[in-house]
Parts: structure tokens; C-alpha cells; sequence
């Protein structure tokens, strides 16, 4: 599969919120304003991306040698929780202002859905090393443009006359609702059509 | 020995993980479109969560505080190992349909959030009732919207195949008339945005009175 392929694939086909319903959590909970939205769509894109890599090479290098492949899950979540650990503390040290704005974030993403999932979907397709990065950074990308494009339709809602019962979380699980359904217009048939697969 | 009811009930209503908390929303909707699966899931919550729910509260007098958290995510990340290869090995056909969302269980909300709530500061008698409550309380809402996604969806409600049975039930009407689009991703969240005003307004409405 060419990396354009994997790329249309994880931002608009399988999108990780609103077709696979990874990271829904963050994607609820943290999209009420935009410039948190923002936040958290660069931080979780970091995450994905470095997961993907690390837990790519921590399956190839250490499990598959030692037949260990069943400790998949135990590890992966091992590896993701030190790892975004040790992000925080890199950032802290190299950015102080980058950690003023993603620190928030960051001990939340060790339990996001969409970051071990990405990992193990990078496995199950037996995608290489490139691959497992493109992968995870276009994850991240495309959990950025829905919590984005969330956050702005949130916005808008709050000055809207809501009916009490549908106020707060119910209106916006039917915004997703309705942004998934345009969603389908991005079909499997497009990579076809584009002629990458 | 007293037992306290109320820790099991609670999580059945009350304090509903699905509909009231919100919690574990990944799998809810990632596995709802056929009954079997999730009743496949449920399980599997149900498993994972009474178990570490046990042994955390059993521990919870060893583990340092410093590193609660790290702890708790291996034990319950073996839970799942566990279960994984329980269901690849005896039910390989709802091991297939659950794919990613059953490792995922590891960082569903609701069983790190119970051991870090309940767990952690109660006895290992009320932290079983407790999940065994929630882990039911999963069950109901995860088959509420299963049942209702694959029957406007599919007009079927898919159980286990028994000998000739195949598992299958076709509801008449439903079946000729199948409303696709509740089977896919957009309905199930647009069906969670109405279950959720629902509960949320027969709540409000107790309140008032």
C-alpha cells in the first residue's frame, strides 16, 4: 500500500473518531473550545506518531525473537505510558512553552484509545516501519480534524436555543452523528479511483 | 458479614457506566452492531473488571502510592492477555468481530476509573459487588443500543448458533425494510445522542417531583 494510500486511509476512510470510535473520550470531553481542541489534536498526533514507531520496533526486535507475541497488549501499553512520560519530560526541558500548552494534555493520552489502537492496528496489518509512521501520524491527523471541526461546531451551538434534555452532551453526539454521515462520503471506492491500490 | 447491596445495584441505574457516567465509550459503540458481539464484549468487561477490581483492593494496602497507577494498568492489562487468548481459543468467531476493541479493554475508562474510585479505598466484598454492578450495568446499555442498532440496521438480532439454530433471528418486517445507515458509524452516534437526552430527561423529571 503507498503511503498516500495509508494516508487518505487513516485521516478520511477509517478515521479514528468518527468511523472507528477510537479516542472518543478526549474527543467529547475535551472539544468545547477550540484552542483545547487545537491542544490536544497536536499532542495526540505526537503521541500516535512516536507510539507507532517505538511499539513497531519493540514487536519486531523483542517479542517476534523471543515468541513472545500473545504479551502484545501488556507491553504496548507499557511501552506508550513510559514513553509519553518521557515525551513530557523532553518537551519540558527543550520547550517550556510547547509544555505550557500540551502539558495538560499529555498524562490523558496514556489512556486514549486511539494510541494503543493505532499501535495494534499498525501490527495487525503487518505494516513496515514506515508504514506503522505514516500510519500514526495520519491517525493523529485525522483525530485532529474531527476534535477541530468539533470544538468549532460547539462553539457555535452554545449560543444556540438547545431544548434542555438535548443540551450538552446529546447535541453534540448527534453533531458527530451528522459529521460521520458526511463522513461516508469517503468511501474504500476512492483509493481505487485515485488508482493507489 | 453484612453485604451491601447497594454497591451492586447502583451501577445498574444510578450510576449506569454507559449512560450516566460515560465511560467506555470506544467499545460501546465500536461493537454494537450485532447483539452476539456485544454480548461477547460484556463478558469480557465483566471478566476483566471483577478481577481487577479484586485484586486491587486486595493489594491495596502493598501497592505505594507513588506508583498506583502503573500497577493497576499491569494488572489489568494480564487481565486482558488472559481473556485474549481465552476467547481466541474457545470463541474465535466473536474474537474476530471484537478485533482492536478487545485489547482495548485495557484502557476502557471504566475499569481503570473504578479501581482508582472504588477499589483503591474500599473492602474486596463491596469491590466485587461493585463490579459485578457496573460490569452489568455495561452489559444493559452495550445491549441496549446493540439491539436497537442491528434491528432498524439489519432487521436481525444475531445470538450464538445452537445445532440447527444459526443464531440468527429475522424480525419481519425489519428485515425487508433495513434502515442501513443505523449499522454504521453515524448511527450509532446519533443513537447515543438520543439515548442519552432520553436518560437524561427522565433523570431531570425525577428530580422535579
Amino acid at each position: 500500500m503507498s503511503y498516500i494510500a495509508i494516508l487518505l486511509t487513516f485521516v478520511f476512510i477509517n478515521n479514528f473518531i468518527l468511523v472507528q470510535f477510537l479516542g472518543l473520550c478526549p474527543f467529547i470531553g475535551v472539544s468545547k473550545s477550540s484552542a483545547n481542541a487545537i491542544g490536544m489534536g497536536v499532542s495526540v498526533t505526537f503521541v500516535t506518531t512516536a507510539s507507532s514507531v517505538v511499539a513497531w520496533a519493540v514487536y519486531y526486535f523483542l517479542l517476534v525473537p523471543m515468541h513472545l507475541e500473545y504479551l502484545q497488549t501488556l507491553t504496548f501499553i507499557l511501552v506508550i505510558a513510559s514513553l509519553v512520560q518521557l515525551l513530557e519530560m523532553v518537551i519540558q526541558k527543550i520547550s517550556p512553552a510547547l509544555y505550557q500548552a500540551l502539558g495538560i494534555y499529555l498524562p490523558l493520552i496514556t489512556t486514549n484509545c486511539a494510541v494503543l489502537g493505532i499501535a495494534i492496528i499498525n501490527i495487525t496489518n503487518s505494516y513496515n516501519v514506515m508504514e506503522s509512521f505514516t500510519a500514526g501520524f495520519a491517525a493523529g491527523a485525522g483525530f485532529t480534524l474531527a476534535i477541530v471541526l468539533m470544538s468549532n461546531i460547539r462553539e457555535k451551538l452554545d449560543l444556540m436555543p438547545v431544548r434542555r434534555a438535548f443540551r450538552g452532551m446529546p447535541i453534540a453526539f448527534i453533531s458527530a452523528g451528522l459529521m460521520a454521515l458526511s463522513f461516508m462520503a469517503f468511501d474504500k471506492a476512492l483509493l481505487t479511483n485515485l488508482h493507489l491500490v | 458479614m453484612k453485604i451491601n447491596w447497594k454497591e451492586l445495584t447502583k451501577g445498574i441505574f444510578k450510576e449506569n457506566p454507559v449512560f450516566v457516567i460515560v465511560l467506555g465509550l470506544c467499545p460501546t459503540l465500536g461493537v454494537s452492531t450485532q447483539v452476539s458481539n456485544a454480548l461477547g464484549m460484556s463478558a469480557g468487561v465483566l471478566f476483566v473488571l471483577l478481577f481487577s477490581n479484586l485484586l486491587i483492593s486486595a493489594l491495596r494496602n502493598f501497592i505505594p502510592d507513588s506508583i498506583h497507577i502503573p500497577a493497576y494498568v499491569v494488572i489489568i492489562a494480564s487481565l486482558v492477555t488472559i481473556i485474549e487468548m481465552v476467547m481466541h481459543a474457545f470463541v474465535p468467531a466473536v474474537y474476530s468481530a471484537l478485533g482492536v476493541y478487545l485489547p482495548l479493554i485495557v484502557v476502557n475508562c471504566i475499569i481503570l476509573g473504578r479501581a482508582e474510585a472504588f477499589a483503591t479505598r474500599n473492602t474486596v466484598l463491596d469491590s466485587v459487588l461493585d463490579a459485578i454492578g457496573m460490569a452489568i450495568g455495561f452489559a444493559l446499555g452495550l445491549t441496549l443500543i446493540a439491539v436497537i442498532r442491528e434491528l432498524l440496521g439489519s432487521g436481525t438480532i444475531t445470538l450464538f448458533a445452537v445445532g440447527n439454530f444459526d443464531g440468527v433471528i429475522r424480525i419481519p418486517w425489519f428485515y425487508n425494510n433495513p434502515i442501513r445507515v443505523m449499522s454504521l458509524a453515524p448511527g450509532a452516534l446519533l443513537l447515543m445522542g438520543y439515548l442519552k437526552a432520553f436518560f437524561d430527561w427522565t433523570g431531570a423529571r425525577k428530580k422535579d417531583r
